[in-house]
């Protein structure tokens, strides 16, 4: 082997052996990585208790409902298998809808209710125009009857 | 023999005339695909049925986004072949592709910010795709600063190949951190093994402006590995010979 080429097979091994420690480190703080947890995780004790976190999920459909003071709402996140309800003071971003993802900052109270001082929306990565998700809402519910 | 012989190329005085030959038709390119693929999507492209007209900077965002881990990752190789080989023209394009890199990231940073603030209510969040382009970012420019530093270009090009092969291994992370973790920032809507999520216009704009990105990014770093070859072989007889012949 020539000097060059060993030289080449020592960077190859380096960037290699990098990526090997990366990918452990990364293993191992797999839990801190996470953005949010989903309602299956907190209910399955997964989420960190007494500190703040995020929960995230889609918001229940039918389930949004607002106080008086025009401010306080409260809605329910689900992952479809675990529900959370949830209560926040403030104002809610644009793409926030019923059936469409969120994630939500605060921490579990007393009775198990989320407070959330946060509130973000959750974009999916569905990207059309106005009429086609019309027809797809359309076609979807010409089929739920049967 | 009648082959090319490519090794003529590697020699940066043969390079600068041939990149200086190539550099019109990438730009030129460069500028016809920036103005269809804006106006499709300025114009052609459908409103998005959720995020109405908001949606429409994922046709610079997206592609510069792309371009910015692309760019890092051709770097990377670049540096590498330069630090094995010693071949004094691969470690000038790793410099020279540094800059346009870390504008592309900055501008995929930028861009994501001012969508994040309507869209999802933060301008910045510290999630796993968010956090690991920003390091991106400040690995383009530890590269460039650790590069200017350094006086000695042997030096310079082993310090910074050295930066660009360790942060290599970002790139994979910044790409499936959608994938591995819980992120706000949504998934690809682009995927080599399933159809595109996305309306036929929206996508053919937005395959038009990062092909349009990535002939601005070989034009403009042809361009500076000009001035970087210039720069470096400025004791030599062809660069004496060249500004004899200019005047």
């Amino acid at each position: 082997m020539k000097p060059r080429h060993k030289k080449l097979v020592f960077i190859l091994i380096g960037v290699a052996g990098i990526g090997i420690i990366v990918a452990l480190v990364m293993n191992a703080f797999r839990s801190n990585l996470v953005f949010f947890f989903t309602p299956s995780q907190v209910i399955a004790k997964e989420a960190p208790v007494n500190r703040a976190f995020r929960i995230g999920g889609l918001v229940e459909k039918g389930s949004l409902r607002r106080e008086n003071d025009g401010l306080t709402v409260h809605f329910v996140v689900t992952d479809t298998k675990h529900d959370m309800n949830v209560t926040y003071k403030g104002i809610l971003p644009d793409l926030f809808k019923e059936g469409k993802g969120v994630v939500a900052q605060g921490r579990l109270d007393s009775n198990g209710r989320f407070v959330a001082d946060e509130v973000l929306a959750k974009h999916d990565e569905n990207y059309m125009p106005p009429e086609v998700a019309n027809e797809l809402k359309a076609a979807k519910a010409s089929k739920t009857p049967l | 023999m009648s082959t090319i012989n490519w090794y003529k190329y590697a020699s940066p005085a043969s390079f600068y005339g041939l990149a200086g030959k190539m550099i019109p038709g990438f730009a030129a390119l460069s500028g016809i695909l920036f103005i269809v693929g804006l106006y499709i999507g300025f114009f052609v492209a459908p409103t998005d049925a959720q995020q109405g007209e908001a949606y429409r900077i994922i046709f610079i965002h997206v592609p510069a986004a792309w371009m910015s881990m692309f760019i890092y990752v051709i770097m990377a190789i670049y540096a590498g072949i330069g630090l094995a080989f010693n071949t004094r023209l691969s470690s000038m394009m790793a410099q020279a592709l540094a800059p346009t890199g870390a504008l592309f990231c900055s501008i995929a940073l930028f861009t994501g910010a001012f969508w994040g603030k309507p869209m999802w209510g933060a301008w910045w969040v510290w999630d796993a795709r968010l956090t690991s382009q920003l390091i991106l970012f400040f690995l383009y420019i530890g590269f460039i600063s650790l590069q200017a530093a350094i006086d000695d270009p042997k030096r310079s090009d082993r310090a910074g190949a050295l930066i660009a092969l360790v942060g290599v291994v970002n790139v994979p992370i910044i790409y499936f951190s959608v994938k591995w973790w819980n992120t706000l920032h949504q998934g690809a809507s682009i995927n080599l093994t399933r159809a595109p999520s996305m309306a036929h216009t929206m996508l053919a704009g937005m395959l038009i402006m990062a092909l349009a990105c990535w002939m601005y990014a070989i034009a403009v770093t042809l361009y500076r590995v000009r001035l970087v070859i210039l720069e470096r072989e400025r004791h030599s007889t062809w660069v004496a010979q060249l500004l004899k012949d200019m005047k």
